[in-house]
């Protein structure tokens, strides 16, 4: 680095990092046992989260990783470590899940809680796949509180057909639904931070 | 669209990489059209890197303010990772053959300020070229002392440092004759979400850089300078190892860095 770089840089915000693809053999350091375990199956309170992540030609992508960030089931965020090897009863919020060779992620977790009343209840969540270049962020509200979702600024901001895509189902008891689709028809709304 | 090449072999009609280089040169500096997308970022759409094309969003990011979920990150402590997963040459029995290398850096905010406590994970081919992945076909040797992952936590100056082997570079199937420069990649937490970066650590002077279209995906230059660590010969210890260097910058705000002196809009 030049000189006049570095005293420019006294002054100025560093430039981040930039990113690069997780390319195709992140299971080698990424994936770990547990990993899409939150909690155990069977504990009181867990749910499925599962979905496909999709392509622009609607087929499933066999090689993405999702990652999911959450608040526990009062609202809280968890601040316990314990996530790369959990400890039972404890819960640290965060999982990671690689699609399998049908685009399928599927998580065993909490239902996430409002950190707020009136606030709806969503999972932060990060998209990475071989061919994608960069992390994609979005979000999965749960579909319950029609009023809160009504109320939220982000929710708010889009059309009908964009809002839909940030919304998850609930094909059953104990069970919420949602894909990613990546590119074309019912694009997910992937996000920017002010 | 691209076939999958032959395994050893060419298929005709397969993209050249004097091809992808023209398309490289075309797309050279071109910022992306999306607003929202912080120009020191790697494109998604980026068509030289072929398995891009369907898997790129073609709507703009959607602006919005973070929750507090947002602003937060998971808490890693010592019970997810142990001090010894930093050296990627004792995961095994014996000792991984290759280029014994420290790579060490501090992981800081855009302000400069390091960021403490945080994770972070590197995978790895051997010095071969190899990945230890049932679907990595090059007929290259693995190495049954080298598993080439670790992970660590960063310390109170925001510090990393791994012991490892300088991995070595491999061939893809993008195009004809496609290989990747020799890279690390590295997985890195910040103390808000949405700094979450994966990204691939490069070695200088590397001549297959230039031909790269997933390190060409970056546009802005000094971006793409900033993911090529600088060889350290203080770091570099006597008859052991060689010394590489690198920092990694996080930003809070992938929108505003770049107009810090302007109002959010």
């Amino acid at each position: 680095m030049s000189e006049s770089l570095k005293e420019q840089r006294v002054n100025q915000p560093l430039l981040p990092t930039a990113d690069q693809t997780v390319g195709p053999f992140f299971r080698v350091g990424l994936v770990y046992p547990g990993d899409r375990e939150l909690v155990a199956p069977g504990t009181p309170g867990a749910i499925v989260l599962d979905g496909r992540v999709l392509d622009g030609e609607s087929e499933p992508v066999p090689d993405a990783m999702i990652e999911i960030w959450q608040t526990d089931e009062t609202g809280a965020i968890p601040r316990e470590s314990g996530t790369r090897r959990r400890r039972p009863g404890s819960f640290s919020g965060f999982g990671r899940c690689e699609t399998d060779p049908e685009g399928w992620y599927a998580f065993t977790t909490l239902e996430p809680a409002p950190v707020r009343a009136g606030a709806p209840a969503f999972f932060a969540v990060h998209v990475f796949a071989r061919g994608l270049l960069a992390v994609l962020q979005t979000r999965i509200y749960l579909p319950d509180d029609e009023a809160a979702l009504t109320a939220d600024p982000l929710l708010a901001s889009l059309p009908a057909d964009r809002r839909a895509t940030l919304v998850a189902t609930r094909p059953g008891p104990g069970h919420v639904r949602h894909d990613i689709r990546l590119q074309g028809d019912g694009e997910t709304v992937f996000l920017a931070f002010r | 669209m691209l076939a999958p090449c032959a395994e050893g072999g060419q298929r005709e009609g397969m993209t050249t990489q004097a091809e992808i280089s023209a398309e490289i040169a075309q797309l050279h500096g071109k910022p992306s059209t999306d607003p929202n997308w912080a120009p020191h970022r790697a494109l998604t759409d980026y068509a030289p890197y072929r398995s891009s094309i369907l898997r790129h969003p073609t709507k703009d990011l959607h602006l919005t303010d973070p929750e507090t979920i947002e602003l937060t990150s998971p808490a890693f402590g010592r019970r997810d990772v142990g001090e010894a997963e930093s050296d990627l040459t004792t995961m095994s029995t014996g000792e991984p053959l290759g280029e014994r290398m420290v790579v060490e850096g501090r992981l800081l905010d855009g302000e400069g300020r390091p960021v403490r406590g945080q994770l972070i994970e590197v995978w790895q081919a051997n010095s071969a070229g190899r990945y230890r992945h049932k679907r990595d076909r090059h007929p290259a040797p693995l190495d049954p002392h080298f598993t080439g992952a670790g992970r660590t936590l960063t310390d109170d100056d925001g510090r990393y440092r791994f012991l490892t082997i300088k991995p070595g570079p491999y061939p893809w199937r993008n195009h004809v004759n496609a290989w990747r420069p020799a890279h690390i990649h590295f997985s890195v937490f910040g103390d808000a979400f949405t700094q979450r970066l994966v990204t691939q650590m490069y070695f200088p002077g590397d001549p297959l850089m230039p031909l790269d279209p997933i390190y060409q995906a970056i546009p802005d230059e000094r971006a793409r300078d900033g993911l090529i660590a600088d060889y350290d010969h203080d770091l570099t210890s006597p008859e052991w190892a060689l010394g590489y260097r690198w920092d990694i910058i996080l930003t809070g705000s992938r929108k505003t860095w770049t107009e810090p002196e302007e109002s959010d809009e």
